[in-house]
Order: structure tokens, then sequence, then C-alpha cells
């Protein structure tokens, strides 16, 4: 009887005394609280309300400087000939047999043209163009589409601005499925 | 057997073995066959001989340290699309044809990457955890591994996956067809664990998450996914995840399209809308006969697909196979598999290996005899949803040709009177 009690109450000091059993979703006190200099650094998105857009501007012919010595080897002159993705154009395509996707004919937001640029282009160094660059390489695309002028300045007031001519050729929320299929298992009609 | 029956065989080999080898490769023969032709090469290790190689020691362990296949089996690897300009922003295949079980090996993984596949030191990889929550977080490695862990085998498909099959067959090989597809058991944390120590606002809805890759790929997820089976996972199939499937931290998001579930995971910022990225515009929306798109339709589909028999294999003689295939559902699990030999006329139920996990690669098998005619093979997948895969022909009076993404069809491989398998449109 002695031997028992001796046991369990080592057992119990075994348990209480190195091991706590946590509640699930308790507070781990894992990670530290990041500064806002820290955020800054990596908070690089641009959603369409242009939260985040940088200080500076950029014009067409700016941008066409831009384009000219960091986009058209793989875009093309015009946006439309290189082997990369077309930019330019495919306007009134998308509902016929062969649709071509581009800034112009397909892109919803001219914010999402600022967001990837920056964080994804030049394919080759990303992230290298200064705010003022990406601003004006945007104009510059969104002018060969006809979408602005040649004498436009973008920035971050001015381009949230822009409605793009697909705006409103999205669909949400999914509406799949699509099709109610029946799953016959004899004499069935060959491919239903 | 009578040495002249058994001579009768050999010829019978190596005729099969001429026939056959070009299409299916040394590596994907089953033993007996890779008997067939060590004797038809003369090495002599058949019985009655003693193989050479029980005549003498092995090589010592750790030869090599961190071990691989076969040298026998070399012809296994993933192979390369050849649609993109760049090698950094493509995608490779799961030898599908090879696999056996549900489990994909973690070397032959498919990839999808958007710029490449960085080499990040685990030591300077941090996750950022930010917007509308109580407390912005910065995570390390190692405090991520701190938290309770969660083990889960899921599939990984890409939403692409198939999409050289709307208009015609193209694909030689399920690896051509069907290859963007893999199976792990993905380890982690759940995302909802690291959102609760952040503490999310009560109008946070959308969570963008961003790599640290040199696309710095983007998504935006619902909080609804976020909160429910969402993993932030560091190890798959008992390892470290591969460079090339987001080392040291990626995303898993169960039954979504593969490009949602971000690698080399760096940022998580919690909003009340979705950013709108360039991969969820421009890309990865599915472009419908009126020239609308859908957008954010990231559930994949239940889906199935033979493997064996199927494109490139050559059946050697009539008799026993077993038809032997893969199906899944991003809706959670597969309840039934059905196959049919003659194109969809006639059908019968395949068995399922059990148990069947939600959201997991499901094998199903079917004993078949083939006749030596030809054969159409079909499987048709039904999820617990209720939901039967459909043929390819009701999927295209709905979406059209141009939708690229989700193509979740039926899929036939016809037998041919000489046992050739090939990818054909029924």
């Amino acid at each position: 009887m002695f031997m028992y009690k001796t046991i369990a109450s080592i057992m119990f000091l075994f348990l209480v005394g190195t091991v706590t059993v946590m509640a699930q979703d308790e507070d781990y006190g894992l990670g530290r609280e990041a500064t806002d200099k820290e955020i800054a650094g990596w908070n690089i998105d641009v959603p369409p309300s242009g939260e985040g857009l940088p200080d500076g501007s950029g014009s067409v012919p700016e941008g066409k400087e831009v384009y000219q010595a960091q986009c058209q080897s793989c875009h093309g002159a015009d946006g439309k000939s290189g082997q990369m993705d077309r930019l330019v154009g495919g306007k009134g395509t998308l509902a016929s047999d062969s649709p071509v996707k581009t800034v112009g004919s397909y892109w919803p937001y001219a914010t999402t043209l600022y967001d990837y640029v920056h964080r994804a282009m030049p394919f080759h160094s990303p992230q290298s163009l200064s705010p003022d660059q990406t601003y004006a390489v945007t104009a510059y695309v969104l002018h060969l589409n006809g979408i602005v002028d040649e004498g436009t300045t973008l920035d971050a007031n001015s381009l949230p601005k822009i409605k793009m001519p697909n705006r409103d050729g999205f669909v949400r929320p999914d509406p799949r499925p699509d099709v109610d299929a029946e799953a016959c298992m004899s004499d069935c009609k060959s491919g239903k | 057997m009578a040495d002249n029956n058994r001579t009768d065989g050999q010829i019978e080999r190596r005729q099969f073995l001429k026939r056959t080898l070009g299409a299916v490769g040394v590596a994907s023969l089953p033993l007996p066959i890779s008997q067939a032709l060590a004797a038809s090469n003369g090495s002599g290790n058949l019985a009655p001989n003693v193989p050479k190689w029980t005549l003498t020691q092995g090589e010592p362990i750790l030869s090599p340290p961190y071990g691989h296949p076969s040298r026998f089996e070399d012809g296994v690897v993933r192979t390369p699309t050849d649609l993109t300009p760049t090698k950094t922003s493509s995608w490779s295949f799961t030898p599908l044809q090879d696999m056996n079980g549900t489990i994909t090996p973690n070397g032959l993984v498919f990839e999808r990457h958007h710029g490449g596949v960085p080499d990040i030191d685990p030591d300077q990889h941090q996750l950022m955890l930010h917007g509308m929550v109580e407390k912005p977080i910065i995570f390390d490695m190692a405090e991520i591994k701190r938290f309770p862990q969660v083990s889960m085998k899921r599939f990984l498909e890409c939403s692409g996956n198939t999409l050289t099959e709307w208009k015609q067959p193209t694909g030689k090989t399920v690896q051509d067809t069907h290859g963007l597809l893999s199976c792990c058991e993905w380890t982690g944390v759940r995302l909802s664990t690291l959102l609760r120590a952040a503490g999310v606002r009560d109008k946070a809805k959308w969570i963008l998450a961003e790599g640290a890759d040199a696309a710095a790929m983007t998504r935006s997820i619902p909080m609804e996914k976020a909160l429910d089976d969402a993993l932030v996972v560091y190890a798959q199939n008992g390892e470290a995840l591969r460079p090339e499937q987001g080392y040291p931290l990626r995303l898993i998001l169960p039954g979504f399209e593969g490009n949602t579930q971000i690698k080399w995971l760096r940022r998580l910022e919690v909003s009340d809308a979705p950013y709108m990225t360039r991969e969820e515009t421009s890309k990865y929306t599915d472009l419908m006969p009126d020239g609308s798109a859908r957008q954010f339709t990231y559930v994949m589909e239940a889906k199935s697909v033979i493997t064996f028999p199927s494109g490139g294999h050559t059946l050697p003689e009539k008799g026993f196979y077993e038809i032997r295939g893969l199906a899944w559902s991003g809706r959670g699990k597969v309840t039934r598999v059905d196959v049919s030999v003659d194109g969809g006329r006639n059908w019968t139920q395949a068995k399922l290996e059990g148990p069947v996990e939600p959201k997991a690669l499901t094998a199903f098998r079917l004993p078949w005899r083939w006749k030596g005619g030809s054969a159409l093979l079909q499987s048709r997948a039904i999820d617990e949803t209720g939901y039967v895969q459909p043929t390819l022909q009701a999927l295209i009076d709905v979406r059209g040709l141009n939708s690229v993404y989700h193509l979740n069809a039926i899929q036939t491989w016809e037998v041919s009177s000489d046992g050739g398998v090939s990818n054909v449109h029924v």
C-alpha cells in the first residue's frame, strides 16, 4: 500500500512538475510581433483599391523608354510579337474561336499590372524597377492598348481610377458543377 | 515444363520483348519479364542457374547514404512540357503509368513553377502574417515546427492538368495527359492555428498568400478555406519538402487547384477583399463561350483515369489483366469508380482500395480478360456529393473549347487488336 502511494505520488509530481497539457487554441507564445519596417519591406501587393501604391509617378513617354530597355526583347516592340505573353490587342476576341487574352482585352484591373510588373518583372531581375519606372511602363502598356492617351502620367491616385475594358467580364462565384451526369450502367448511349 | 515447350515460350517472350520494349521501357516491366530479358541477353541468371548476385556480397550499407531507386528504374522520371518558352516558368509531369498505390514519391511529384525553384536557406526564411489581425507576427522555421503538428494525405493537381485534350487527343501517355497530379502525406501546422495566434479581425474574409520565389507568386484564399482544412506544411512523405515543392514552407489547400497552394510561402496578408493578382485574373480564370470568364474556380472536381493499361502500353497476349487507375475529388471522398471496356456503353463497378480518404488519390482496380479485339477503356468517378465525372462532350457543351483549365472529363484509352494502347476521343 505504502509503495503504491509512493509511486502514485511520484507520478503525480512528474506530471505536474514537468508536463503541462495545453488546451487547444491556447496562446502558444510562438513568433514575435512584426515591425512596421519589416512589413513595409515585404508588403508589395496592390489590390484594386490602390492601397499600397507607393509615391512616385511615370508618364507614357518615360514608359516607352523603360519598355524598350526592359520588356520588348520578350514581349515584342508592339507588345504583340514577342515569344512571351502577348500584352496588346485582342479586343473583341474573347467570345471567338481564337480568343486573344491580353492586358487590354482581358485584364480587369490596371492595379494588377502595376503589382505584377513590380513583383515579377523583368523576368530575369524581378523587383528591380523603381516606382517611377513601374508607373511609367504601366502607363505605356495601357497606352499601347488604347486605354490611356499619350499624355497620361500615372500615380497612386490616378492608377486605381482607370476602368479596364474587361472590368465586368468575370463571373463569381464559381457556378460549377456544370454537368449533372447520370451514372448509367448498361446499354448506355456511348460517350454519354 | 517440357524443353520443347520452353523453347517455344522463349521465342514468344523474345517476340514480345521486341514488340513492347520500345513503347514501355525496361523500367516499368513486371519482374518476370525483366528476368526474361536477362535470359535473352544470355546472362544466365534464370532457373535452374543460380543468379550471380546470389554468389557474392552485395553493396554495403550507405550505398549511398540517401537511397535512390534501382538503376533498372532510371526510366521512371518526370518529363517536361514543350509548351512553355522558358524552363523556369514551366511544368513537368509525374509518370503515373509507373506509379503503384497512391503516394507519389517525392522525386516524382509534378512541378509547376512560375519563376524557377529558389534555393532557400531555412535559417533565413520567415513567415509574416499581417493585415487585418490584432497582432502582426513573424515566425521563423523553428517556431513554426513547434506548433501542434498534423499530417494529411492529400492530392495535388494543377488546374491545367489535361489541358491539351480539349480539342483532340494529344498526349501519348497518361503522364502526358494526367501527370500534373500527385499525392503526398503532408505534415505541418493548421493555418487556422497560425491565424488564431495573430487574431483575425471580424471583417476579414480573404488571405493573400505570397511565395518567396522570383515570381513572388500570389493568390487570394477565402477565409472559409483557411479556417477549414488549410495547412502550412514543411514536410512531405516523411521528409522535408523538396525545393521544387516549396522548401522550406508551403501552403496546402486540400482539393483546391495546385497554383493556390503557394510554395516557398513567406507572407500571409489578411484582408476583407480579394487582391485580384495576375494569377487570379489574367491566368487561372476559365474563359466561357460567351466571352465571360469564371474567376476563383478553386475546386478540382471529381476525376479518374486508368493508368494501366494506358497510352503507350502494349498488351503482349490475350488473357488476364487488372485494369488499374486513380480517382480523386476536391469535394471529398471518392465513393465509387465504374469502368467500361466498350467506350461507355456498359459499366462495371471497380474495387476501391480502402480506407478511402477525402481529397486524396484513391486506387481502383478491376479484373479484366482481354479477348484480343479492340477495346475502349474508360473510368468514371463518383464522389460523396453524388457528382459523376462527366464525358468530354458534356463538359464542352457547357464550357466550349477555350476555358483551358479544369478538364475533368472521362479519359478513353483504345486497346487495338495488336495490343497497342493509345489515347482516343469517342
